[in-house]
């Protein structure tokens, strides 16, 4: 029965019905003040000539969630590249880029409830941005002064050699570990949320209101996938992506 | 950052759009089809033995004119991928299209950070 349960469960784009009003609603008042700072946060840091990048990060957000990959037992998942487009965006566009991604997947496509988009941008949007940029960021500049050689008197030639070289393994190895623990979070928290539902609801027959399996079976459910697969694959496009990026478009590359 | 400079990544997304149909062809390959990712009623109840009331009463909160991407009637083989690759065009035009208004919204008008 166990196995029955667990086959073709993986849900990232937590679809409507599956959250109760507390957690839906919770989280749709969470994302609220977290959207209005990451739009003054993106009016003080973007400039005009950048539109064009944000709607590249959203686009490039919503097209590779499409790539379903395959899993043992017959669930599927797919990266979201919010971590990459934080590095390459900064961390509140960013936000901004994939929840205007994951609201057309919602509204247009189904992927992903209306109820449940609040849950749906704090998990991917935020949470998966926020600390894959965050672990980015710290391995990018681990003992390394992250300034050096940018001001003074280098020529711009050399100051460009130390930002590319300054790219090269531990920005890398930044992006792929922050994107790997970036969406197994997201994860996580759809796992936690969906697993909840069993104690927040039940209905007069004392049966589940609403997504009707435990955090035990929830989260291995969901984690399994992440950890061993699509973490991975989250990581490999990541720096993949990065790395295209480094040779066609160093200035992109932020630091 | 000028658009032009970007137009070696708009052709990558472009690229990405026509192998989209890799996200259905690979799942299948793998398994017997059927709905991937998430349940409607029907699936739940088979795996849950009922179907919870309030998930029955949200569950259909929404109609998403494309539903998961397909198109009424081309639900499998050629004519999936095909609309699948349509909707990836339909979705990346309403994605760029509202980052653009949202960006011109929020961006300032000259300078540099």
């Amino acid at each position: 029965m166990r196995k029955i349960e667990l086959e073709g469960f993986y849900v990232m784009h937590i679809p409507d019905g599956y959250l109760g009003p507390y957690t839906y609603g919770g989280l749709w008042a969470a994302m609220a003040p977290i959207w209005i700072y990451a739009s003054r946060k993106t009016k003080e840091t973007l400039n005009v000539s950048q539109i064009p990048l944000l709607a590249l990060g959203a686009a490039f957000s919503f097209v590779i969630m499409m790539f379903n990959v395959p899993m043992l037992g017959g669930t599927t998942g797919h990266a979201t590249g919010a971590t990459l487009i934080a590095i390459l965006l900064g961390l509140w566009p960013a936000v901004i880029a994939v929840s205007i991604a994951l609201v057309i997947q919602a509204l247009i496509f189904g992927d992903g409830g209306i109820t449940a988009l609040g849950a749906n941008c704090f998990n991917m949007a935020f949470a998966e941005a926020l600390v894959g940029y965050a672990v980015y960021r710290i391995i990018s500049s681990s003992k390394f002064p992250p300034r050096a050689g940018r001001r003074g008197d280098k020529t711009q030639d050399s100051d460009a050699e130390t930002q590319r070289s300054s790219l090269n393994a531990r920005h890398l190895i930044g992006a792929g570990t922050g994107a790997y623990i970036g969406i197994n979070l997201a994860a996580f928290l759809t796992a936690v949320e969906l697993g909840i539902q069993t104690i927040l609801h039940a209905g007069a027959d004392g049966r589940p209101l609403y997504s009707p399996f435990p955090l035990e079976i929830t989260i291995p459910a969901i984690m399994f996938g992440h950890i061993f697969l699509f973490g991975i694959v989250e990581a490999l496009v990541s720096v993949l992506v990065l790395v295209y990026i480094r040779k066609s478009h160093p200035e992109l590359i932020r630091r | 950052m000028k658009g032009s400079k970007l137009k070696k990544l708009w052709i990558g997304i472009g690229l990405l759009i026509l192998l989209t149909p890799l996200g259905l062809i690979l799942p299948e390959l793998f398994r017997s089809g059927g709905a991937w990712g998430e349940w409607g009623i029907d699936e739940l109840k088979r795996i849950a033995g009922y179907v919870p009331l309030g998930f029955k009463k949200l569950s259909e909160f929404w109609k998403a004119p494309i539903h998961d991407y397909t198109f009424v009637g081309w639900d499998a083989g050629m004519k999936s991928y095909m609309g699948y690759i349509i909707s990836g065009v339909i979705g990346v035009a309403l994605v760029v299209g509202i980052s653009i208004l949202v960006g011109r919204l929020l961006a300032r008008k000259n300078g540099n950070s």
